[in-house]
C-alpha cells in the first residue's frame, strides 16, 4: 500500500519498538519511577514543610531549580532550533535524528516550567500569573514564550509523526499489531493516505512550521535569558546575555543528541542509521560551538574583569577563589571550551566514543557554568551580606533539590523510553534513497564499537 | 510650614487593629508634627467644636477646628485591597537617615521587628557596617526599603502584587503575592525578605491584613519595609523613627518639606541642601526616598556599635569591612 518501499525495509528493521519489554526495560523503568517518586516525595515535603528545607534564602533566592530550568529550557529551543534549520535546509544526512531532536524540544519544554515552579513560595497562586499578568514582567514574557513555544513544538512535532502512523496503520496486518495499537495509528494518521495532495500539504506545512519555529525559540530563549539581564545586578547586567544564551543553549542541544542518538544505536541496533559519520559531523558543530561559546565567555568576563568595579570584584574573586567555586570555575571552563577542541580537533583523539564522551562532559560543564552564572552572583549583592548564619550567605543545596532534580531527568529518559515504544525512533517515512549516499571526507579514527 | 504637637496618643479604639499593632503605639509618644493644619484644609474633617492654633506656609497664625479623633487622615485604619493601592493623596513620604548619629543600637529593629510581627531573622530595617575605602572610618548604616521613584522590583512582579503609590510608598500585597521572589533578587538593596517559616501568626484569611502595615504576613510571600503608611494615617511616625534613642532617623512629606525625628522638625529640602544629603547608590537610577546625611562628625566611635552586637556578629561585621 505504501509507495516507499524503503520505509517498509526501514520498518521491519526497526520493528523492535513493537517487541514486548525485556527485563531490563523493566527494571529501568521501575527504578526511573522509584526515583521520580522520591523527587515527588520531596516535592510534597517542600509544600508542606515550606521552602526552608531547600537551601533557598533571602540572598539566593532560586538555587539549582533556576540553573536546571534555564539548562533544561535551552536543551528544549536548542532543539527546536537545530531541527527546523536542518528541515529547511534540506540536510538530508540530517534526517534520521530528526526526531531525537524534536522528542527532546517537547519533553524538556514540558519539564522545564516545573522547575521555575518549584521557585514559587505559593504555588497555589499559580493561576494568578494568567489571571492578572503584567506585561512588564520578565517573567510573563517567559510564560508567554513557553505555552507559544509548547504549541508550535507540540504540533510540529506531532505533524512528523503523521507519515509514520500511517505506514504503520498500513501494515498493522503484516507486523501482528495488538488492537489497541491499529486504533492508536488509525486515529493518530488523520487519514493521512499518501496521496500527492495530501504531502503537498504536509509539507507545506512542516515548512511553514519550521519557519515559525526558528525565530519563536531564538526569541524564547532571548526572552529567558533577559530574565537575568534585566536585574540591575553586578554580573547579570548585560548586553551580551540573550546571544550567549541562545548559543549555549544549541551548544548543549548538540551535545545532547549526539549522546542520545549513541544511546540508540547501542541499544537498538541502529549502527546503519546513526553512521559514524553523524557523530563526527555533530563533534565538528560541537567542536566549533565550543569555541564561540568561549569566545562569548571570553568576552563576557573580560568586560567586567577589566575595569573591577568594586561588586565585580568580590564576585571575581569568588570565582577564582580554590576554596569557593574556582575548582568548578575551571573545570567547567575547561570542559567547555577546550576539551571539544582537543578531543576532536585533534585527529589522533577522534573517535565515536570520544566524541560523546566529550558530549556529556560539555553538558555537565555547561549546568555548572549556568550555576556559577547564576548563584554566586545571587550571594554578591551590592550591599555586603553582614549575616550570621552561614547557609544564609552562601547558598548550598539540600536533598530536596538533587531529587528534584533527578527526578527530571529520571521523567526525560521515561518519556523517551515510552515514546519509543510508540514508533521508530527514526522518521521512518522521510527516508529516502539519497540518504545513503552522504559523502563524508571527514576523517575518522576507526572505532567500530 | 504646619506644626503642631500633638502630645496626646490616646488609646481609644478607633479601629479593630490587631493587639501587637497597638502595642506599638507606645513608641508614638509624639505624634508626627507636620501637617495638621495641610490636612485640614484638604479633607474635612468632622467638627469637633474644639479650635486649635495652627502656623500656615506664609507665617500666619490661624485657629480651625481639631479633628474629632486622634487620627490624621481619613480613613484612619489602613487601607485594605485595592485602595491600598491609591497612596495617601497629596503626600509624598519621604525618609532622612543622619549616619552621624547612628551608634547601631539597633532599636530600629527590635522596635520594627516588634510591630511587624517579625521572626527575630527577620528585618525589615538592618544595620550594616560600612567602610566606603580603606583609609576611611567605617560606619553604621541603617537600611530600609527605599521605597524607590524608579523601583526595580515593581517592574518585574508577574502579578501585581507589588506596586508604587502615590504617596511614594511602594507595598506588597500578600495576598496577591505568589512568592516567585523575582522582586527579592530585583532589589539591589537587598531590601527585600521572603516569609521562609511558617508561623503561627501567619494567616492567608485574615480580615484585618492590609498592605499598609503588612501584618499578619503570610508564608510564602515576600515582605518588606511598609514606611509604616498604616501608622502616618493615625499621625505616628514610623516604628523605626520613634525608637531611634538618637533620633537618627527623620520622617516626613517632601510636599510639606518637612521631616521629623519626633523631637525636632526639620525643612527636609534646607536640610539635605546644608547637610550634602545623598541617596546610596544614586547612580543606578532607582531614585530612592531615603536620604542619608553623610556620617560626618560623628557622635560616637563606631566600635560602640560592637557593644549592641554578639561577638558571631562582631566577627562578620569585621570580615566584612577588611580592605582587601
Amino acid at each position: 500500500m505504501s509507495s516507499n518501499p524503503l520505509a517498509n525495509q526501514l520498518l521491519d528493521e526497526n520493528k523492535s519498538f513493537m517487541e514486548k519489554p525485556s527485563f531490563r526495560w523493566k527494571v529501568s523503568v521501575v527504578a526511573l519511577i522509584a526515583i521520580f517518586c522520591l523527587g515527588l516525595y520531596a516535592l510534597f515535603l517542600q509544600i508542606t514543610e515550606g521552602h526552608l528545607i531547600t537551601g533557598m534564602r533571602d540572598h539566593v533566592v532560586w538555587g539549582v531549580y533556576i540553573v536546571n530550568f534555564v539548562f533544561i529550557l535551552g536543551l528544549s529551543y536548542a532543539g527546536a532550533l537545530i531541527a527546523g534549520i536542518f528541515h529547511l535546509g534540506r540536510v538530508k544526512w540530517a534526517i534520521p535524528m530528526q526526531r531525537i531532536l524534536k522528542l527532546i524540544t517537547v519533553f524538556s519544554l514540558i519539564i522545564g516550567p516545573f522547575y521555575i515552579l518549584l521557585c514559587l513560595g505559593r504555588p497555589d497562586r499559580i493561576f494568578d500569573l494568567f489571571l492578572y499578568p503584567r506585561i512588564q514582567s520578565p517573567i510573563i514574557w517567559d510564560v508567554i514564550a513557553i505555552v507559544t513555544d509548547l504549541i508550535f513544538c507540540i504540533v510540529y512535532m506531532y505533524f512528523t509523526y503523521i507519515k509514520d502512523f500511517a505506514l504503520l496503520r498500513d501494515n498493522s496486518e503484516r507486523l501482528n499489531m495488538s488492537n489497541w495499537r491499529k486504533k492508536f495509528y488509525r486515529i493518530f494518521a488523520l487519514g493521512y493516505k499518501n496521496t500527492p495532495k495530501q504531502e503537498k500539504l504536509l509539507n507545506q506545512a512542516l515548512d511553514i512550521l519550521a519557519a515559525i519555529i526558528i525565530p519563536t525559540t531564538i526569541i524564547a530563549y532571548s526572552l529567558l535569558a533577559w530574565l537575568f539581564g534585566m536585574n540591575l545586578k553586578v554580573g547579570w547586567h548585560s548586553s551580551i546575555f540573550a546571544p550567549f544564551f541562545v548559543l549555549s543553549a544549541v551548544y548543549s542541544g548538540v551535545a545532547l543528541v549526539i549522546l542520545i542518538m549513541w544511546i540508540y544505536r547501542k541499544s537498538g541496533k541502529l549502527e546503519n542509521t546513526f553512521t559514524d559519520s553523524h557523530f563526527t559531523h555533530l563533534g565538528f558543530a560541537l567542536m566549533v560551538l565550543s569555541l564561540f561559546y568561549g569566545y562569548f565567555y571570553f568576552s563576557d568576563y573580560i568586560t567586567d574583569w577589566y575595569n573591577m568595579q568594586k561588586t565585580y570584584g568580590s564576585l571575581w574573586e569568588k570565582y577564582l577563589d580554590l576554596s569557593q567555586y574556582g575548582i568548578a570555575f575551571y573545570s567547567s571552563i575547561f570542559l567547555i571550551t577546550f576539551l571539544p577542541a582537543i578531543v576532536i580537533g585533534i585527529p589522533w583523539f577522534r573517535s565515536v566514543k570520544s566524541i560523546v564522551f566529550t558530549s556529556g562532559a560539555v553538558l555537565v560543564g555547561l549546568w555548572v557554568a549556568r550555576y556559577l552564572m547564576i548563584v554566586p552572583v545571587l550571594e554578591t549583592p551590592y550591599l555586603p551580606i553582614q549575616d550570621v548564619r552561614p547557609d544564609w550567605v552562601n547558598y548550598s543545596a539540600t536533598w530536596i533539590e538533587w531529587s528534584l532534580s533527578l527526578a527530571g531527568i529520571a521523567l526525560f529518559i521515561l518519556f523517551f523510553i515510552f515514546i519509543s515504544k510508540l514508533a521508530p525512533i527514526i522518521p521512518v517515512s522521510e527516508m529516502k534513497e539519497e540518504q545513503e549516499e552522504v559523502k563524508l571526507d571527514l576523517s575518522l579514527k576507526t572505532d567500530q564499537a | 510650614m504646619a506644626q503642631t504637637t500633638n502630645t496626646e496618643d490616646s488609646p481609644k479604639e478607633v479601629n479593630s487593629r490587631r493587639d501587637f499593632l497597638r502595642k506599638g503605639s507606645a513608641f508614638g509618644l509624639i505624634a508626627a508634627a507636620t501637617g495638621a493644619a495641610g490636612l485640614a484644609s484638604n479633607q474635612d474633617p468632622k467638627k469637633s467644636g474644639e479650635k486649635i492654633k495652627v502656623l500656615t506656609t506664609d507665617g500666619k497664625v490661624i485657629e480651625v477646628d481639631k479633628p474629632v479623633d486622634d487620627c490624621e487622615i481619613e480613613p484612619c485604619a489602613p487601607a485594605k485591597g485595592e485602595a491600598a493601592r491609591q497612596g495617601i493623596p497629596g503626600r509624598s513620604f519621604v525618609m532622612v537617615i543622619d549616619l552621624a548619629k547612628c551608634k547601631n543600637a539597633r532599636k530600629c529593629v527590635e522596635a520594627c521587628q516588634e510591630g511587624h510581627d517579625l521572626l527575630p531573622d527577620q528585618e525589615f530595617m538592618k544595620v550594616h557596617l560600612m567602610k566606603d575605602n580603606p583609609d576611611a572610618e567605617p560606619y553604621w548604616f541603617p537600611k530600609n526599603c527605599f521605597h524607590c521613584d524608579n523601583p526595580p522590583c515593581v517592574k518585574v512582579c508577574p502579578v501585581g502584587a507589588t506596586f508604587k503609590r502615590t504617596d511614594n510608598v511602594v507595598l506588597v500585597d500578600n495576598d496577591a503575592c505568589i512568592g516567585c521572589k523575582f522582586c527579592v533578587s530585583a532589589c539591589p538593596y537587598s531590601a527585600r525578605i521572603f516569609n521562609w517559616e511558617d508561623k503561627k501568626s501567619y494567616s492567608d484569611d485574615d480580615p484585618n491584613y492590609s498592605p499598609e502595615t503588612s501584618v499578619p504576613g503570610q508564608h510564602g510571600t515576600v515582605s518588606k519595609c511598609d514606611f509604616c503608611v498604616g501608622r502616618s494615617r493615625e499621625g505616628k511616625l514610623p516604628y523605626c523613627a520613634t525608637s531611634c534613642p538618637m533620633g537618627a532617623i527623620y520622617f516626613g512629606d517632601k510636599n510639606e518639606d518637612a521631616v521629623t525625628n519626633g523631637e525636632e522638625t526639620l525643612r527636609f529640602k534646607q536640610l539635605i541642601k546644608d547637610r550634602i544629603g545623598y541617596r546610596y547608590l544614586e547612580e543606578l537610577g532607582t531614585k530612592p526616598n531615603v536620604y542619608y546625611l553623610p556620617p560626618t562628625d560623628r557622635m560616637f566611635p563606631y566600635e560602640r556599635g560592637f557593644n549592641y552586637l554578639s561577638e558571631e556578629q562582631v566577627e562578620v561585621m569585621k570580615n566584612s569591612i577588611k580592605s582587601k
